[in-house]
C-alpha cells in the first residue's frame, strides 16, 4: 500500500532570465514500511526533494499526498499540525536544543503534541532504551559524542510514531563506527516497528543499509534499484555500479 | 572605503543599533527639553515671584544634569561594549585580511560619529517639539498665560546637549580604540565559540542563599518600614547597603532556583514549550544577575522618587488651603540676645510699632485678630516629659528635642476668637484642663506618646491635668504645611499676663477680586514691614516673620514644580536606562536563539506558541527586577513619607497611580518594543 506518493513535483528557483529546476518532474511512491534512500551528487535536487516532502519547502508544481492528503495544498496551522503529528525529522546537524537535556530534548517533541507528563516518561524512556540511549538522558548535548547526539535526535523522530521518518545525511557528521552503529538503529526500527524512512545521502555504504534506493541526477530519477534478497554487501556493490554509472561527481564522496 | 563599510555595518546591523539609537534619540531629547526651560519660559508671562524660582529651577536642573549625564554616559559605555562584543568575529576578519588595528579603531570612529551625530540630530529635531509642550506645562503650572508664547528654540541648550553628549562618545571612541589596541586575533576568533555548558547551581545552597538574602532583606525592611525613630543616617546607609546586597543574592539564588522549581512540576515543565522557555529564561538570568540588580535598584529610586515628588506636588495646594486659612499672618517676638535658641521669648507689643510709625493696623484688613501667646520659664520642654526623660531619649532618637525651650501656650479664649476665622470649632476646657495641638507629624507621634500615661503640669503655678490623651490636629500660626510643632491650650484663668510673649496678628484683607486682593496684600506687607523695622531698632533682640496666603499658594506652586521637574528628570533617564540595558540583552539574544526557533518550527511547533514563548521571555526579564523594584519601594516608601511627613498628609495612592503610569509608559515601552524586535528576529528565520 503506497504510504506516500509524489506526482510530477516540480520545484524551480530563480526568475524568468536564470530558472534552476531543482527538482524537474519526479513522480514515485513510497509503501509503509519501506525504508527508501535517495542518492545524488551535491546540487542533484535531493535535499529540495526532502524538504518538499517535509513541508519546509512548497513545491512549485506537481502533489504529494501522504495517504490521501495532498500536503503541497497544506497550510498553517493545518501544516504544523501534520509536521507535529505526521512527520519525524533526522537532520546532519542533529538540530538538538543545547539548552535542554536528551531526556527533554526527546520529551520536547510529545510535549508540543500536548501528551500528558505520565505518558512523555513512558515512551521517552522506551524509545531511548531501543536506541540504546538510556544513560545519556540526563545529559546535555555538549556532554554527548555524535553518535549518541543523533541517536537522541533519532529518538527524537520517532517518539511521536510519525507515519514517515525523514533523514537528511544522518550520518554525514558521524565517524564511520557510530555511523554503522545510527544506521543498524534504523534497520531495527524499520524491521520491528514498520517505520517508514526516507533517507537523503551520498554515501554509497550508509545507503546500503535501506531497501531500496533511488538516484537523482539534475533534479530527475535517474535509476532505482530494490535489494530484494541481497545481502547488503551485495547491495553495496550493485549501488557502486549506479553510481559508476551516474559518473564523476558521487564518486568523489566515496 | 571606510565610510562605506562603516555605514553597511550599521545598516546591517539595523536591529542590534536600533534599540541602541533610539536610547540615544531619548536621551538627547530628554537633557535638551529639560535645559530648555529656562528659554522656554522667557516669553510666558511669569509673575515676578515665580521668576524668581524658575532661576532656582534652571540652576537646580543644570546640577542635576552633571549626574544625569554620567548616568547616560555610563549607559552609553555600556551598550556600546555590549554591541562590540558582538562584532568580534567581524574583527577577527578583518584581522586576518589584513586591515591594521588602526584602521579598524578609524572604522569603529566612523560609525560612532555618524551614529553620534545621527541621534543627535533626532534627538535635538524631536526636543525642541518636545519643549514646547514643555512651555505649556511651565505655563499651566505657574499659571501664565501664553499669549506672547511663540516657538523658541534655545541655542544654549543646544550647545550644552552637543558638548555633553560630544564627550560622552569620545569617551566611547576612545574606550573602543583601546580594546581594539588590546585584542588578540586569537581571542576574536574563539570569541564566537560561546561556551554551551549550562551550569546547575546546587539547589541547596541557592536556598540558604535565598532564606538569609530574604531575612538580612525583611530585617532591612523593618529598619526603613517601621522603626523610623531609630533610624540615623548610618543606619540608613546600612539599610541600603543590605538592600543592595540581598538584592543581589536573591536574583543569584532565583536564577538557579526558579528552574529547580519548575521542574519539579512535571505537568507545567513538560507542557507545550514550557521546557524551552524556562531554560531560555533561566540561563538569560543566570548571565544577568549583576544587571538585573543594578536594574532592579534604579527602578526603586526611580519609583520612590517619583511617587515622593508626586506626592510633594499633589499635596501642596491642598495642604495651603487647610494651613493658611487666613490673608495674612505676622509675628514679634523679644529674646535676648544671648538667647541664641530662641528658647526663652517675652513681652512683645506688635501694635506699638505700628502705631510708632503712624499707622493703625486695623486699615489694613477688613477683620484682623491680635493675640499674644504666653511662656513660663518654669513650663519647659523637659519639664513636661519630665520622669520619662530616659525612655523618651531611647525611644526617640531620631527626633530628639533639641533644646529645653519653653512651651509655648495660647489662652482658650484667644484660641476660640482664632477658631473662627480658621472656621474650626470652639474648644471647651474645665477650669483645671489643658490641651495640646499639634500639626507636625514627628512632634505629634511625640505627644501622643507623652499624653498616653495623662501628665499633669504646673502652668503660672496652677495644676493642670490633660483633657485628652491625644494631641488635637489645629493650627495656630498660618503656615504652607501642617508645621503647628506643638501649643498648649489652657484655660484662660490658668495665664498670668506677665507671662505674654509673642504677639501674633492674622487678618482677612478688604477685598473681593484679585486685582484689590493683590493691592491690599502690598499694602498690608508694605506696613508690617515698616512696624518690624521699627521693632528691630529699637535696640532690644528679636524675631519677626510675616506669611501671607498668596505667598504659601506661591511657594506651593514652586516647590510643587520643583520635585515634579526634577523627579521626572531622575525618572525619565533611569527608567530609559534600565529598560535599554534590558532591551539590548533581550534582543541580542533573541538573535543568538533565533536558529533554536527554526528548530521548533521544524518540529511543528505552531507560530502562536512560539509568540508565546517570546512573549513570556521577554515578560519575566522585565518584570523580575520591576516586582522585587516594587516590593523595596513599598517599603521605601513608608521611610519617604515618615520623612516627608512635613509635607505630606495623604494622597500616596494617587501618586503611586501617578507614578505607575510614567513607569508603564517608559519601561512597558521598551518592553513592547523588545517584545516586537525579539518576534522579528525569530520570525524572519523562517
Amino acid at each position: 500500500m503506497a504510504l506516500l506518493k509524489l506526482q510530477n513535483v516540480e520545484k524551480y528557483y530563480g526568475n524568468k532570465s536564470s530558472l534552476t529546476k531543482a527538482v524537474d518532474d519526479i513522480s514515485f511512491t513510497v509503501d509503509k514500511g519501506e525504508f527508501t534512500a535517495i542518492m545524488g551528487a551535491s546540487g542533484s535536487g535531493k535535499t529540495t526533494l526532502l524538504n518538499c516532502i517535509s513541508t519546509i519547502d512548497r513545491v512549485t508544481a506537481g502533489h504529494i499526498f501522504l495517504e490521501d492528503t495532498d500536503i503541497t495544498q497544506l497550510k498553517g496551522k493545518a501544516l504544523n499540525r501534520f509536521r507535529r503529528e505526521k512527520l519525524g525529522f533526522i537532520f546532519q546537524d542533529f538540530n538538538l536544543m543545547d539548552t535542554l537535556t536528551a531526556y527533554e530534548n526527546i520529551a520536547l517533541a510529545l510535549s508540543i503534541q500536548k501528551r500528558s507528563a505520565k505518558d512523555i516518561d513512558k515512551l521517552v524512556k522506551s524509545v531511548a532504551e531501543q536506541l540504546g540511549i538510556t544513560e545519556v538522558l540526563n545529559k546535555y548535548p555538549y556532554q554527548m559524542s555524535g553518535g549518541q547526539k543523533q541517536r537522541v535526535a533519532s529518538a527524537r523522530a520517532i517518539v511521536t510514531n510519525p507515519k514517515l521518518v525523514l533523514a537528511d545525511e544522518p550520518t554525514g557528521a558521524l565517524d564511520s563506527k557510530s555511523a554503522k552503529m545510527l544506521l543498524e538503529r534504523f534497520g531495527y526500527l524499520n524491521h520491528e516497528h514498520d517505520a517508514t524512512i526516507i533517507m537523503v545521502t551520498h554515501d554509497s555504504f550508509t545507503a546500503s543499509y535501506a531497501s531500496r534506493v533511488l538516484f537523482i541526477k539534475d533534479g530527475k530519477v535517474f535509476n532505482e534499484i530494490n535489494r530484494g534478497g541481497d545481502s547488503r554487501k551485495q547491495f553495496f556493490d550493485k549501488i557502486i555500479d549506479v553510481v559508476t554509472l551516474l559518473g564523476g561527481d558521487v564518486s568523489d564522496a566515496l | 572605503m571606510l565610510f562605506k563599510i562603516s555605514l553597511s555595518n550599521i545598516r546591517k546591523s539595523l536591529k542590534d543599533y536600533a534599540v541602541y539609537f533610539f536610547t540615544l534619540v531619548v536621551g538627547v531629547a530628554v537633557f535638551y527639553v529639560f535645559n530648555a526651560i529656562e528659554t522656554q519660559t522667557a516669553f510666558l508671562n511669569v509673575s515676578e515671584d515665580h521668576r524668581e524660582f524658575i532661576k532656582f529651577l534652571v540652576q537646580a536642573i543644570s546640577a542635576v544634569s552633571v549626574f544625569v549625564a554620567i548616568v547616560l554616559g555610563l549607559l552609553i559605555v555600556y551598550a556600546s561594549r555590549f554591541l562590540m562584543k558582538r562584532r568580534n568575529k567581524e574583527f577577527a576578519l578583518y584581522m586576518m585580511l589584513g586591515m591594521s588595528k588602526w584602521k579598524i579603531s578609524a572604522l569603529l570612529l566612523c560609525e560612532t560619529v555618524m551614529i553620534g551625530i545621527g541621534s543627535l540630530f533626532v534627538g535635538l529635531l524631536i526636543g525642541v517639539g518636545l519643549s514646547q509642550v514643555m512651555s505649556a506645562v511651565v505655563a499651566n503650572l505657574f499659571e501664565a498665560d501664553m499669549t506672547s508664547f511663540k516657538f523658541t528654540i534655545s541655542g544654549s541648550a543646544i550647545a550644552k546637549t552637543i558638548i555633553y553628549f560630544g564627550i560622552m562618545y569620545a569617551v566611547v571612541i576612545i574606550r573602543s580604540g583601546i580594546v581594539i589596541g588590546k585584542c588578540r586575533l586569537i581571542t576574536l576568533m574563539q570569541s564566537g565559540r560561546r561556551s554551551e555548558k549550562i551550569t546547575m547551581k546546587n539547589p541547596w545552597l541557592c536556598v540558604i542563599v535565598f532564606l538569609i538574602s530574604a531575612a538580612v532583606l525583611g530585617y532591612a525592611y523593618y529598619m526603613v518600614g517601621w522603626n523610623q525613630m531609630d533610624l540615623g543616617p548610618s543606619k540608613i546607609l546600612a539599610a541600603i547597603i543590605m538592600g543592595a546586597v540581598s538584592t543581589f543574592f536573591i536574583f543569584w539564588s532565583v536564577a538557579g532556583m526558579l528552574l529547580r522549581v519548575i521542574m519539579s512540576v512535571k505537568g507545567l515543565y513538560h507542557r507545550g514549550l514550557n521546557s524551552f522557555t524556562f531554560r531560555q529564561i533561566s540561563s538569560k538570568i543566570n548571565t544577568t544577575v549583576a544587571s538585573m540588580t543594578v536594574i532592579c535598584l534604579m527602578l526603586f529610586v526611580t519609583i520612590c522618587t517619583l511617587s515622593s515628588a508626586f506626592v510633594i506636588r499633589n499635596n501642596m495646594n491642598r495642604q495651603v488651603e487647610e494651613n493658611f486659612p487666613v490673608d495674612f499672618y505676622g509675628e514679634m517676638t523679644h529674646y535676648d540676645a544671648d538667647d541664641e535658641n530662641w528658647d526663652h521669648p517675652y513681652y512683645t507689643n506688635l501694635e506699638k510699632y505700628y502705631e510708632m510709625k503712624g499707622l493703625n493696623i486695623a486699615d489694613d484688613f477688613k477683620e484682623y485678630y491680635m493675640f499674644h501667646s504666653y511662656s513660663d520659664p518654669d513650663f519647659t520642654m523637659f519639664d513636661f516629659i519630665g520622669d520619662r526623660m530616659d525612655e523618651f531619649t531611647s525611644e526617640n532618637q531620631s527626633i530628639g528635642v533639641m533644646s529645653d525651650y519653653q512651651n509655648e501656650i495660647v489662652k482658650l479664649s484667644d484660641y476660640n476668637e482664632l477658631a473662627k476665622y480658621y472656621g474650626r470649632k470652639p474648644m471647651e476646657l474645665g477650669e483645671d484642663e489643658y490641651v495640646i495641638t499639634a500639626t507636625f507629624s514627628g512632634m505629634v507621634s511625640v505627644y501622643d506618646w507623652l499624653l498616653a500615661d495623662k501628665p499633669g503640669i504646673t502652668v503660672f503655678g496652677n495644676t493642670l491635668k490633660p483633657r485628652y490623651d491625644k494631641s488635637c490636629y489645629e493650627i495656630i500660626r498660618p503656615s504652607m504645611q501642617p508645621l503647628n510643632a506643638g501649643v498648649f491650650i489652657v484655660p484662660d484663668s490658668a495665664v498670668d499676663e506677665n507671662g505674654a510673649a509673642t504677639a501674633m496678628v492674622i487678618g482677612n484683607y478688604d477685598a473681593s477680586d484679585k486685582e484689590t486682593m493683590a493691592e491690599a496684600e502690598k499694602t498690608a506687607i508694605k506696613h508690617f514691614e515698616a512696624a518690624r523695622d521699627e521693632f528691630y531698632s529699637d535696640g532690644e533682640g528679636g524675631h519677626s516673620q510675616y506669611y501671607t496666603r498668596i505667598e504659601a499658594a506661591n511657594d506651593a506652586i514652586d516647590l510643587g514644580a520643583l520635585v515634579t521637574f526634577l523627579g521626572l528628570y531622575i525618572g525619565f533617564v533611569f527608567l530609559v536606562s534600565c529598560g535599554a540595558i534590558l532591551a539590548l540583552k533581550e534582543l541580542s539574544e533573541s538573535s543568538d536563539s533565533a536558529s533554536r526557533y527554526t528548530m521548533l518550527r521544524k518540529l511543528g511547533v505552531e507560530e502562536k506558541e512560539i509568540t508565546g514563548s517570546v512573549f513570556t521571555q521577554s515578560g519575566i526579564f522585565f518584570l523580575l527586577p520591576l516586582l522585587l523594584a516594587c516590593l523595596h519601594s513599598y517599603f521605601g516608601m513608608r521611610l519617604a513619607k515618615f520623612m516627608l511627613s512635613m509635607l505630606v498628609s495623604g494622597g500616596i495612592f494617587k501618586s503611586m497611580l501617578f507614578t505607575a503610569g510614567v513607569v508603564v509608559l517608559i519601561y512597558g515601552g521598551y518592553f513592547l518594543l523588545t517584545f516586537i524586535g525579539s518576534r522579528a528576529i525569530v520570525r524572519e528565520q523562517k
